[in-house]
């Protein structure tokens, strides 16, 4: 508990959280005025949540700057010398990392829809099945999922530069480039957590309405529950070697 | 009292500590000398469980860092006063650090009036001259009020009334009973902080002694003299005050330098064969073990082993 509350001042007392949270919800809830504001479709549940992609992103530039400014300035070597069992040092900030980017993950996606709900009284955005619930609550666990492994990239690579841009590469490209790979490309990206993850979230696009609008749907063949275990493993797996590595190397 | 035990530390090809055994007692300052890369940064973070030796122990009160429980209150240190968030205030700083070793709050306001940074505790430290970082460092160090203390090169590029108070604070220290270690390059600067030295090159062990002996090893000077008429010469000497140390068909002078000797020569026509300046028993250590009379100049060159030894005398 104590690693926990030293872990939320440290966070707490720089500035970038604050911006990264900021602009998480300005996408998110922005992109939910924007579509709502401008589409020539029926709005569902699904499309107020169109900005959680970039949302994404900026969670992963936040969790992995959490920890590769610590080696940068150094203050990870004041930390192992505060805290010598690195182990529940880096656990402490995980956990404080991935809680941030659930709240900030739910406060975004329920206030888009609540402001798309606004804008367009007509349209039917109420909660009505799992799969409505899991594409609006599941954004806030999906964040905090891709923090726990965008901080496990952190505490590798070490470099903010390195472990942000191997993230969003990661994230934005190599999953959808895979698939251009000829005969096994599919079976591959199947299986690629970012991917998976979609099939938590849209499930079979049940949350889309009747206008079905949206980008494809994930090509994951788990049911959407197993599909956030897989990926919450994956997660789990990246934190384990990040823990493992930087307990062995010099600070 | 910190103590190394064979402590090895390789990165890839380079020794950077090699097989160091030294102890570091409390109630006193002991310095940590030698030059540039010669491995006191790297004996520190090995001290602090930063780096994990190849071999050996680094214990503090017989203890390795990891098996402290609270280490800021046993071990307080300052190796790199830029090792802090820039856009964290000073007072947060202190903060996270003393939530995480149990220390309570209002420590964290002592320890900034110590080092006179009350004014600026809400300030960014990204700010913060060179002096008051490394005032804040040492905040840092004192905030579990531990009994051991470590120091990197303290007062570098510091201006002197900043290091004047680095080294009242070092003294006060050490008199309130706790021991502090404390490295450097230059041994004027031990002269005037350290009661004992423990001198390095190449990562390897040069000399363990009080520092008062130890800059009388530096400064010495002597000078190697043959003659055909050694045996009519020595009583001259002698009577010089010089010191005389045989050596097989010469003498080894110190306390008087060859102009000196050269001249007595002349006045009691005595024939010289040979008239040289020794290197002092330190350079030979240096020599012996770092290879390197370069890295013996590098610590002890002969102005600042004659300051060294003013500043001694005049404590
Ligand atoms: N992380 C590292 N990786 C590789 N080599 C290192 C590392 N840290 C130190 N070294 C090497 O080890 C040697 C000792 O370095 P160290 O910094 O301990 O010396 P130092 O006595 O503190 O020197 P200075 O007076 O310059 O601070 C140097 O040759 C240095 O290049
Ligand atoms: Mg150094």
């Amino acid at each position: 508990m104590t690693l926990l509350a030293v872990e939320r001042i440290k966070l707490f007392t720089t500035r970038s959280p604050w911006w990264c949270a900021a602009v998480t919800l300005a996408i998110v809830i922005g992109f939910a005025a924007l579509i709502t504001g401008t589409a020539d479709f029926q709005v569902s549940v699904a499309s107020t949540q169109s900005g959680y992609g970039f949302g994404l992103a900026v969670i992963m530039v936040l969790a992995a700057l959490s920890i590769t400014t610590e080696y940068r300035f150094g203050t990870i070597r004041t930390t192992f010398q505060a805290v010598p069992n690195r182990t529940s040092a880096l656990l402490a900030k995980t956990t404080v990392v991935a809680l941030l980017a659930l709240v900030i993950g739910e406060a975004a996606a329920f206030g888009a829809l609540g402001l798309s709900a606004v804008m367009d009284s007509g349209a039917n955005l109420a909660l009505s099945s799992a799969a409505d619930w899991r594409q609006v609550a599941g954004v806030g666990v999906v964040y905090a999922l891709t923090a726990v492994m965008a901080v496990a990239v952190g505490i590798m690579i070490r470099h903010s530069a390195g472990a942000i841009s191997l993230l969003l590469i990661y994230s934005m490209l190599v999953e959808s480039l895979i698939p251009l790979i000829p005969a096994v490309g599919e079976d591959i990206h199947r299986w690629m957590p970012f991917n998976v993850v979609e099939k938590f979230l849209s499930g079979d696009g049940s949350a889309r309405g009747a206008a079905a609008e949206g980008p494809p749907l994930s090509t994951s063949t788990l049911s959407p529950t197993l599909a956030l275990v897989y990926f919450a493993g994956v997660a789990a797996l990246l934190l384990t070697v990040s823990l493992v590595v930087a307990k062995k190397r010099d600070a | 009292m910190i103590e190394a035990n064979g402590l090895t530390k390789r990165y890839g090809k380079t020794v950077a500590v090699d097989d160091l055994t030294f102890a570091a007692e409390a109630g006193k300052v002991t310095g940590f000398l030698g030059p540039n890369g010669a491995g006191k940064s790297t004996t520190m973070r090995m001290l602090l469980g930063l780096d994990n030796p190849t071999s050996g122990t680094a214990t503090i009160d017989g203890k390795r860092y990891h098996e402290l429980r609270h280490p800021l209150r046993t071990v307080g240190a300052l190796l790199d006063a830029k090792w802090v968030h820039p856009n964290r205030s000073a007072r947060a700083h202190l903060t996270w650090m003393a939530k995480a070793n149990g220390i309570p709050k209002r420590r964290v306001d002592e320890v900034l009036e110590t080092v006179g940074l009350t004014s600026v505790a809400g300030k960014r430290a990204g700010g913060f001259s060179l002096g008051m970082s490394q005032r804040l460092g040492i905040a840092g160090a004192l905030l579990g009020d531990p009994q051991v203390l470590l120091f990197d090169e303290p007062v570098n590029g510091l201006d002197p009334e900043g290091i004047f108070w680095i080294r009242q604070f070092m003294h006060r220290l050490a008199d309130e009973g706790r021991t502090v270690f404390v490295s450097s390059h230059l041994l004027s600067e031990m002269a005037l902080t350290a009661n004992e030295l423990i001198v390095i090159g190449r990562g390897k062990l040069i000399a363990q002694s009080s520092t008062k002996e130890f800059v009388a090893r530096a400064s010495e000077n002597a000078v190697k003299v043959r003659s055909p008429q050694l045996t009519a010469f020595r009583p001259v000497l002698s009577a010089a005050g010089a010191g005389l140390i045989d050596e097989d068909g010469s003498v080894i002078v110190s306390g008087l330098d060859c102009e000196a000797i050269g001249e007595l020569a002349a006045k009691h026509d005595v024939v010289l064969h040979e008239l040289s300046p020794q290197h002092g028993s330190l350079e030979a250590a240096f020599m012996q073990l770092a290879g390197d009379a370069v890295e013996y100049t590098a610590v002890i060159d002969s102005e600042d082993a004659a300051k060294a030894a003013e500043l001694v005398a005049a404590r």
